[in-house]
């Protein structure tokens, strides 16, 4: 090879070279778009589990990306409403043209979109929505909470309630969907047990104060609570709770209020929570630790300070970070975005997640609810470090994440230390 | 389920809750009711009062109350400024003022509470005194003090306001303004000085019921979508501009909101407080004690 060759051929190799790094660096990313509440009354939630997903983005991102090209994510505020998200689910669809989706968070925001989703035949990660493909139907819908069984959350609450001899149940439930869902099961689930509802209240909304009510539940005399709520009226009723006191005869308070696994309102509340048996998605408890947990953690909680939301982030986020492990999962496996490929992917295997192991049934629900009931011990006063501990929110159901034993009843579990 | 004890209980709980709707009420009885500003944003400034409370509450650990008291300058300067800026955009240019004010407004409240966001986060926010948490047991009856301490302040708040308008030099202007503002204008008096004052009172006002806001419940940024119904309902109920008014329609439906709650369901209770508005306007239009 002569000296003209040489050169040639170097050139040659540094222009190919060139070129390969171009069009590596030219190939499109892989857009994952959504909508998210960022104002309104889910917020909190909605930016906490955002963050949670950006994460997983940066991590898959400094990993080279999903079938070699970098992942990005189209996201849209949609207010917390469910007359937003149709609209921008279209626009995802057909301006951003978008390659995947994954769902807004919480069921209020989630449920209008399911027609259209199902419509166009979309893959959709649900985001800790409740029940909302039980009518729709949609076979390429894979919910990221681990709720299980539609009846779970008030099998176990009731249950737990009936073991510590409750007979007669109170139901306290605010007049939105996901409540409406939750309570609906517990009354189904009541009568199976043969426990009479001797208190049932829908509440609007726009509440803002909950003495009379508690005052009213106090006088049908229940021995179990069951109360699905929202983050505003679930401080209010525990404040009410406080003041007003529900009596010795309840075994058990709690069940369904959103909003007690936030660092802020749990800060807020302090020492009311205790006693208080609510459903949680995750907690530092020793039963609770998965591969890849703390590291999430660690890289979340960094961040969430300078974002200003949930700094324990222990509800949501981690969740939100599965949803990306699932995709991650389902395209390095197929090396395809086809959405059929990827639903046929996600349904027919157990996937491996910073929240542990998740399988979905038919429904695209978890096969095995891994929604656990745990109960406040010892909580002081404006300490959020203290919930960063095991042993602050003790695991009482399901048996096999158990970490402590319910205290009973409710009012001697508040005075307990 | 009916008992005399849930009944008694009941209007205890209605009249305690009544007075805080009369304290939060009451500053939009003078910017709207009075000055017949299409005051919107009047709940927004109400949550941004209980914000200022809750930051000087986290980081000074100064009482709510006090809190209260010391922001009320500033929301009177806030009202001051605002009304100038809303009466050089719209109420000096033409007869649709009202109409285009209610766009205003209405965008002062989303800047509020996109401001609101940014420095504090989505997340709710509480503050803590000695009184809140505790209740007063009376027999088999238990009174939250933080609604007794709020029943208080709000019961003193109106009051005042109702003697400073109807006894003072300025509370007199304030109502002639309201009531025949070319009449003043003859008299050598400038009105737009004059409602450029009392809606800086009306705002002013807000700093007190920011405090009893956030003492009764935690706060969030989206606060104000809950109140801005209520306020406007005890306004019109009351009969626009009356103070006395506001107090005892905000009674009235703090008393039925609670009985409701109580001893009906809880669901019933904003259809009924808007049913007894429409109800109340249907036999005196003018509201209970408008002229």
């Amino acid at each position: 090879m002569n000296r003209r060759n040489l050169f040639g051929w170097a050139a040659a190799v540094v222009v190919l070279g060139l070129s390969s790094v171009a069009s590596a660096e030219e190939a499109p990313p892989i857009k994952i778009g959504m909508s998210m509440p960022q104002t309104g009354g889910l917020a909190a939630g909605g930016k906490a589990s955002l963050l949670g997903i950006e994460v997983w983005r940066d991590d898959i991102n400094a990993k080279g990306g999903l079938l070699g090209r970098k992942v990005e994510l189209v996201v849209y505020d949609d207010k917390s409403s469910a007359s937003e998200t149709p609209a921008i689910y279209s626009k995802l669809l057909d301006v951003d043209k978008v390659d995947l989706l994954f769902a807004p968070y919480a069921t209020v925001p989630t449920a209008p979109i399911m027609p259209l989703v199902k419509d166009r035949g979309k893959l959709l990660i649900g985001n800790f929505s409740f029940q909302v493909n039980s009518k729709v139907h949609h076979d390429m819908w894979f919910n990221n909470a681990p709720w299980g069984p539609a009846d779970g959350w008030a099998t176990s609450f009731l249950g737990l309630g009936k073991k510590s001899g409750g007979k007669t149940i109170a139901l306290l439930s605010a007049d939105q969907e996901f409540a409406q869902n939750l309570i609906t099961t517990a009354r189904e689930v009541a009568k199976r047990m043969d426990m009479p509802v001797v208190f049932d209240q829908v509440y609007p909304p726009s509440t803002v104060e909950f003495s009379s009510i508690i005052r009213a539940m106090n006088a049908a005399k229940p021995d179990i609570v069951y109360v699905a709520s929202y983050p505003p009226d679930s401080a209010a009723i525990l404040r009410a709770v406080n003041e007003i006191g529900v009596g010795d005869n309840v075994k058990i308070f709690g069940g369904a209020m959103v909003g007690l696994q936030f660092a802020s309102v749990m800060q807020n509340l302090g020492s009311l929570l205790n006693g208080v048996v609510n459903y949680n998605s995750w907690l530092p408890e020793p039963s609770m630790n998965y591969p890849g947990t703390k590291e999430f953690l660690e890289k979340y909680q960094k961040r969430a300070v300078e974002a200003k939301v949930d700094p324990l982030g222990f509800y949501l986020p981690p969740y939100g970070y599965a949803m990306g492990q699932l995709i991650e999962q389902a395209v390095n496996a197929t090396k395809s975005l086809d959405d059929k490929t990827l639903a046929k992917y996600l349904r027919e295997h157990t996937h491996q997640t910073i929240v542990g192991p998740i399988t979905f049934s038919e429904d695209g629900e978890w096969k095995e609810s891994a929604t656990v009931e745990a109960q406040f011990h010892n909580i002081k006063d404006k300490d959020i470090d203290q919930f960063r501990l095991a042993g602050k929110q003790v695991i009482v159901f399901p048996d096999r994440l158990k970490t402590g034993d319910l205290v009973t009843p409710f009012e001697a579990a508040r005075n307990s230390k | 389920m009916f008992s005399l004890d849930l009944l008694r209980d009941a209007v205890v709980l209605g009249l305690l809750l009544g007075c805080f709707y009369a304290a939060v009420s009451v500053g939009l009885s003078i910017s709207f009711g009075l000055l017949d500003v299409p005051q919107v944003a009047h709940p927004a400034f109400l949550v941004l009062a209980s914000y200022c409370v809750f930051l000087c509450n986290d980081r000074y650990e100064i009482d709510p109350l006090v809190a209260g008291l010391l922001i009320t300058p500033l929301f009177f300067l806030l009202g001051f400024i605002t009304y100038r800026l809303y009466y050089e955009t719209f109420e000096k240019r033409g007869s649709d003022a009202g109409v285009r004010g209610i766009a205003f407004f209405f965008g002062i409240a989303f800047i509020i509470e996109v401001l609101i966001i940014l420095q504090f986060g989505v997340d709710q926010q509480s503050v803590t005194a000695s009184y809140i948490g505790k209740a007063w047991r009376i027999g088999d009856m238990r009174i939250p003090i933080r609604q007794l301490v709020a029943f208080a302040v709000a019961l003193l708040l109106t009051v005042s306001l109702a003697t400073y308008l109807s006894k003072t030099f300025m509370g007199r202007a304030i109502r002639a303004v309201a009531q025949d503002e070319e009449g003043l204008r003859l008299m050598g008096a400038n009105p737009v000085r004059i409602k450029q004052f009392a809606f800086g009172i009306a705002t002013a006002v807000l700093g007190i019921a920011g405090a009893l806001l956030i003492i009764v419940a935690p706060v969030e940024p989206t606060l104000d979508r809950v109140y801005i119904g209520r306020t406007f309902c005890v306004v019109v109920m009351a009969g626009l501009g009356s103070i006395t008014g506001t107090l005892i329609a905000a009674l009235i439906l703090g008393v039925a909101e609670s009985i409701v709650l109580t001893l009906y369901g809880a669901s019933w209770a904003p259809a009924i407080s808007f049913a007894m508005l429409l109800g109340i306007l249907a036999v005196r239009p003018q509201g209970l004690l408008g002229r």
